[in-house]
């Protein structure tokens, strides 16, 4: 079986790759491209921690197909900064200490940056609903609750929430 | 591992040659959330999988003539931010919404769920009571067939293995008309169906119903319509002996399993209870008031 020549749009930049039909987008991500910051967590769609966002939907590379990405625009944790300057969420992260073993952090981050994208106002339990699909096995949620929260806020113009 | 051959036809009718010519065994892609799965586990093996996200037409939502027209891949984020749909069709937008989680609902859709045949699968039963139709294209041509008729067993559908869904249709909506989709699960989010009920209604100027649909989910092998629970609906306002004749009914129709989601009692019991709480919320939208959401998820 021949390798799929696939032409796409990953963080900014057109990214040529080859792939096998059944490889999915975060085998590509991982194995091809050496993007390693979207992880693999569950492999089913459960855990949210390949979370990227394509065409400005949020979705698991782990239940699209890398031959799929041909011609979309796609955006992993690695293009969440803009150059050293880290996102507000990203910083907020950090600020909240809103991670511990960090393994889902990547898919959090990248699930977090694209509610902030559909809304600056999003109430708590919005978030949480949002943030469902990304599971953190150390049961950190509250404090990327506060992160998310207080990111938002921040991209809101307000000053810091207590 | 075996070839896997990957194609995304730019057309119908090359994928209907596709399939029609393929073989082994074939798989349609859409958004990919239950056949990826399945790949990676060993439950499928194709041969070939037909991308059908290039097909004009198969993504998207348009409205014709007062119906609703909703493509068959069209993710269910898609259904969740158009305004229009969520006004006439607030059960069907909100049983696609509870699929999964966010990340899911970039890519499911409503022609998916079906064709993925589950019994507990959230949107059918929504869309049975909408009276929706499937469009389906294949080597004969096109046809339509009412949402009901595609589930035949867990698992397995009416569709022959040249044939695919383009899209959805739902009909046009009378005056006085609402719908509303529950399902109970342990937890508030991210899991599969105890029970799962839809109700679409349409009211006479007096708040009588003339017009009922009901469709229960995850008590049989296949979502089922329950006519009995329709007919205890039809020509009354609802009220408490109405609201029992119909829980009985609903109970009636139910042929459950019992798994580790629950047990044939519990299915039974809590069919019932769905219904009518289903009911409720689809003759109040029926009566003009909109605000309200079915208790199951927050936005």
């Amino acid at each position: 079986m021949s390798k799929h020549h696939i032409t796409t749009t990953i963080n900014g930049e057109p990214v040529e790759f080859l792939c096998e039909p059944q490889e999915t987008l975060l085998d590509v991500l991982r194995n091809t491209l050496n993007l390693t910051g979207s992880k693999e967590g569950c492999a089913s769609g459960d855990c949210g921690a390949c979370s990227v966002i394509c065409d400005g939907k949020l979705i698991c590379s782990c239940l699209m197909l890398g031959v799929e990405a041909e011609g979309h625009n796609i955006v992993t944790v690695e293009g969440i900064a803009t150059g050293d300057e880290l996102h507000p969420v990203q910083r907020k992260f950090l600020e909240h200490a809103a991670l511990q073993c960090g393994f889902c952090t990547p898919g959090l981050i990248v699930a977090s940056k694209a509610l902030l994208d559909e809304t600056l106002n999003p109430t708590e339990e919005e978030a949480r609903y949002w943030l469902a699909g990304n599971l953190c096995r150390c049961t950190g949620y509250d404090k990327i609750i506060r992160a998310v929260m207080d990111a938002a806020a921040e991209m809101r113009g307000e000053a810091r929430a207590a | 591992m075996p070839s896997l051959t990957y194609a995304s036809p730019t057309t119908a009718n090359e994928a209907i040659a596709l399939l029609a010519e393929a073989s082994g065994q074939a798989k349609l892609l859409a958004g990919g959330t239950d056949l990826l799965v399945q790949l990676r586990s060993g439950r499928v093996k194709p041969d070939l999988i037909v991308d059908t996200k290039k097909i004009p037409g198969i993504i998207g939502i348009r409205e014709e003539n007062g119906e609703f027209v909703i493509g068959a891949a069209t993710p269910g984020a898609v259904l969740e931010a158009h305004p229009e749909l969520k006004q006439v069709w607030p059960g069907v937008v909100e049983a696609m919404d509870l699929i999964g989680s966010t990340q899911i609902q970039g890519r499911a859709s409503l022609a998916g769920n079906l064709c993925n045949a589950s019994p507990a699968a959230d949107s059918v039963p929504a869309m049975i009571a909408a009276g929706a139709v499937a469009v389906i294209l294949g080597s004969k041509g096109r046809r339509e067939a009412p949402v009901e008729a595609i589930v035949v067993g867990p698992g397995r559908t009416s569709l022959a293995n040249d044939e695919f869904i383009l899209e959805i249709r739902l009909p046009k909506r009378p005056p006085r008309s609402g719908d509303a989709y529950l399902r109970f699960i342990p937890r508030t989010e991210m899991d599969i169906a105890v029970v799962g009920c839809g109700v679409s209604v349409t009211l006479d100027e007096a708040g009588r119903c003339t017009a009922a649909r009901v469709s229960l989910g995850a008590v049989a092998p296949t979502p089922l319509l329950v006519k009995e629970a329709a007919d205890a609906l039809i020509g009354h306002t609802l009220d408490d002996a109405i609201l029992a004749r119909l829980d009985a009914a609903a109970r009636a129709a139910c042929k459950p399993i019992t798994d580790k989601r629950g047990t044939i009692e519990y299915r039974t019991k809590v069919a019932g209870v769905l219904t009518r709480r289903a009911a409720a919320i689809a003759f109040q939208r029926a009566q003009g008031d909109r605000s309200l959401r079915a208790p199951t998820k927050a936005h």
